[in-house]
């Protein structure tokens, strides 16, 4: 069973080549300056302001489990003192700083700042705090208040527009390069316009079948997301996307010849084992209509856009209320709730990995939620999103398995 | 001083709450608000007229019968045993429930409670990474008047600013005392014990804080009147058991093996701030400043102009302390990221350091003991 391979995936490597040149360019011949961020929540487009390319470590991380390479790391980091329950994420990324290991084996740059948008994960803090420390540069922790009502306050707001101003200030003063009001509203509304093609994007997972598969294709989606949100290619990149894929939609395909299950996928794949994991779904015709990882970096579909005349209060609301890591573990069961319901789904798989606590702890009475107050069914499986030493491939499979036979008979049993 | 310790034993065993249903007989109208660890505003709650109180898991007082399925495999004993405190009823003293940005698994814990407790009010304090900024007191100040707001209209009463100034005087006073006994005890560290100070300090988390302050005076004469003999033992600084806390079996262990325990961070709330708290002035403002720019270094907190590792190596020097032990909760990933740093600085300036993994539930430390001697033989004979 194999999956759909467009325009799309070939696009979307040439894009994430064309970062890690620019990335190498950086480190070869310091133009342009590079500064660390983390994906989720983030504010690229003050660095676009800038013209200052983007380091990703968690893209890094992430490139080198799918390649194979993390084990190697990941050991080299535990030797240096990091324990078997850290983040493997952290343990990959620095383990591949000290051996000199880059994903694709181009330069990386020394950041001429390391930004550490701290949105709802602590591990953010102390993965910067010891990136900052082994590559000795200088760090900035971007605070921003987790979201603990509804609706961010207009004080949490106001506090992290000030502290946007200070990264402005300071990147001015690190690089000697001047902020450009033109180019940061040019950026936004990049980001804006990427923004309503990727929310466009995911709607059309409402139809049945849904010409892809919001979790797995999201994730190839996701690359020039992250390193192209503020910039044209991005903007290009996603008009032909969404073509591409309501073409797909007019003329009736799904992402297998037949769509026998649509489910809601919350957590991180395993990306060691990325292939085996999807085609454990494949086999049973099982296409993800909405996924919460593929929010880590935003929460669009529900409305949400970033606004070219408003450019610092955005980025601001962007971080505080509208990427999945800095809102609350029940605004989490809500968001799936709402998939579940709009995009018609019949089940809920939850991926629990182990490095990432923010994502897993608790995702138990997330499943007793589901099973037992709403009534949906829901895997729950356990391995990692890096560390290839714990995914059960065996084991796995066989929940998945019996999961779907058990999900086929509810289906039948509800149509009858 | 047997009976004082074996009292404020008794109190952090145990996890039915009595002193705090004692409390709330004593005042039918009073509220209590438990807060998870590190560190609670508990003036604001004080103010109200309410009860704080420092949750720190149930040690090995509790067996998991239904917290393990929500939080699975790989997440740490405190989360679990503080739902699970929940889940069998035992939280039925409180009223309220509040956590802080420390860590992932907390900070979604406060989030299952609320969904499991809703008749609880549960709250979630951001409590800020970014001293450097000046905007970080306004954003804390604006944070506490949020918690006052919402504790007023618990209480159904206003918080006076003169009743908050008032505990700020209280409080102040109980932490001038403890930081006293801190002093006293790394000059004297075989007239005061590392677990019975342990013990006074995390009564109270329990008990309303005039009455704490006075069993701490009470037990500042009985460590005055004690004889005591130096013995042969290491100077040695425990870091890391800031959340979950080690069993007291441990604590006792260390000593017995040949540690002076000059300096810890056992239930480092109580003693967050390294100077008192201003009592002029707008007190949440005071609050709020003194969390940023009067408390003291902790993993849980990221501060860039005190960067953790030269803490550490400050606290050292200053306590005059030959080592350093970690005691790490199992699981718990701000301590062992913290850990990686901390051991190449200490490298740096050779000194020695042992890490040793606890969970609160552990009973019997064999293993431990061997580790803890071997450290403490190669440090005193070499």
């Amino acid at each position: 069973m194999s999956e759909y391979r467009g325009w799309i995936h070939q696009r979307q490597k040439e894009l994430m080549q064309q970062w890690y040149a620019r990335l190498d360019e950086s480190a070869r011949t310091g133009w342009p300056p590079a500064i660390c961020l983390m994906i989720s929540g983030n504010c690229v487009e003050v660095l676009e302001a800038f013209g200052i390319v983007p380091i990703y470590p968690e893209v890094n991380a992430l490139q080198l489990a799918i390649r194979h390479q993390s084990l190697e790391p990941i050991l080299a980091a535990e030797e240096l003192g990091y324990a078997t329950d850290n983040c493997a994420y952290v343990k990959a990324d620095i383990g591949a700083y000290l051996m000199g290991v880059t994903p694709t084996g181009g330069k990386l740059p020394r950041p001429a700042l390391v930004l550490c948008n701290f949105v709802g994960c602590n591990t953010y803090i102390k993965w910067f705090e010891h990136v900052a420390a082994f590559l000795e540069a200088p760090l900035y922790v971007l605070d921003v208040p987790f979201l603990r009502s509804e609706e961010p306050s207009p004080a949490d707001v106001a506090y992290v527009v000030a502290q946007l101003h200070e990264v402005v200030r300071r990147i001015e003063e690190i690089t000697g390069l001047r902020f450009d009001m033109d180019r940061f509203r040019e950026a936004v509304r990049c980001s804006q316009q990427v923004e309503e093609l990727w929310s466009r994007i995911k709607h059309l997972a409402q139809r049945v079948p849904s010409p892809f598969d919001a979790y797995f294709d999201a994730i190839t989606l996701m690359g020039p997301l992250y390193v192209h949100r503020a910039r044209p290619e991005g903007v290009e990149f996603f008009r032909l996307a969404l073509a591409e894929l309501e073409a797909k939609a007019a003329r009736g395909e799904g992402v297998y010849d037949r769509e026998d299950f649509r489910v809601v996928i919350e957590g991180p794949p395993p990306y060691p084992y990325f292939r085996a994991f999807r085609d454990m779904f494949a086999r049973w015709r099982a296409t993800a209509v909405a996924s919460t990882y593929s929010t880590v970096g935003g929460i669009w579909e529900f409305g949400f856009r970033h606004d070219p005349e408003k450019p610092f209060e955005t980025v601001a609301l962007h971080m505080l209320a509208h990427n999945l890591t800095n809102r609350n573990y029940l605004q989490r069961y809500d968001q799936i709730r709402r998939y579940v319901q709009q995009w018609r789904a019949d089940g809920v798989i939850i991926h629990f990995v182990k490095s990432c606590r923010l994502f897993s702890a608790g995702q138990g009475d997330m499943r007793d939620y589901f099973t037992k107050v709403l009534g949906v069914p829901t895997l729950y499986i356990e391995s990692d999103l890096e560390d290839p030493r714990y995914f059960a491939e065996a084991q796995i499979r066989n929940r998945v398995d019996a999961f779907f036979e058990a999900l086929g008979r509810h289906k039948r049993a509800i149509a009858v | 001083m047997d009976e004082l310790l074996r009292r404020c034993e008794e109190i952090i065993r145990d996890v039915s709450f009595a002193t705090v249903r004692r409390w709330k007989a004593e005042h039918p109208d009073g509220k209590a608000i438990a807060y998870f660890p590190v560190y609670a505003p508990v003036e604001v709650i004080a103010a109200a007229g309410m009860l704080p109180v420092g949750l720190h898991g149930a040690g090995d007082q509790l067996e998991l019968q239904h917290a393990d399925a929500r939080f699975g495999s790989f997440i740490c004993s405190i989360v679990k045993t503080t739902l699970e405190l929940g889940l069998t009823g035992r939280l039925a003293p409180f009223d309220g429930l509040l956590f802080s940005s420390i860590c992932d698994s907390a900070r979604n814990l406060c989030f299952v409670l609320k969904r499991n407790f809703p008749q609880l009010y549960v709250d979630f304090l951001h409590l800020p990474h970014n001293a450097e900024s000046a905007s970080s007191r306004e954003f804390l100040r604006s944070e506490y008047a949020r918690l006052k707001a919402a504790l007023e209209r618990l209480a159904e009463r206003r918080i006076e600013e003169e009743s908050l100034r008032e505990m700020i005087v209280r409080y102040n006073e109980n932490r001038r005392v403890i930081r006293r006994l801190y002093e006293w005890r790394a000059e004297e560290p075989h007239r005061i014990r590392a677990w019975e100070l342990y013990v006074l300090v995390r009564a109270g988390n329990f008990l309303p804080v005039e009455e704490h302050t006075a069993l701490l005076r009470e037990a500042q004469e009985g460590f005055a009147r004690r004889q005591a003999k130096p013995r042969d033992s290491i100077r040695v600084l425990v870091e890391s058991a800031f959340c979950e806390q080690p069993p007291l079996g441990l604590i006792r262990l260390l000593e017995e093996a040949g540690c002076y325990i000059v300096e810890e961070d056992f239930t480092l709330g109580r003693r967050w701030f390294s100077e008192d708290i201003p009592t002029d002035g707008d007190p949440l403002r005071a609050l709020a400043e003194s969390y940023l720019d009067r408390s003291v270094v902790s993993s849980v907190r990221h501060d860039g102009r005190r960067p953790r590792p030269r803490a550490l190596i400050e606290k050292v020097r200053a306590r005059r302390a030959q080592a350093v032990i970690f005691l790490i909760a199992k699981f718990c990933e701000p301590a062992y990221f913290d850990y990686v740093l901390f051991k190449r600085e200490l490298e740096r300036e050779g000194i020695p350091h042992l890490l040793l993994e606890f969970e609160e539930k552990m009973y019997t430390f064999e293993r431990l003991q061997t580790e803890v001697e071997t450290f403490v033989e190669a440090l005193l004979f070499e």
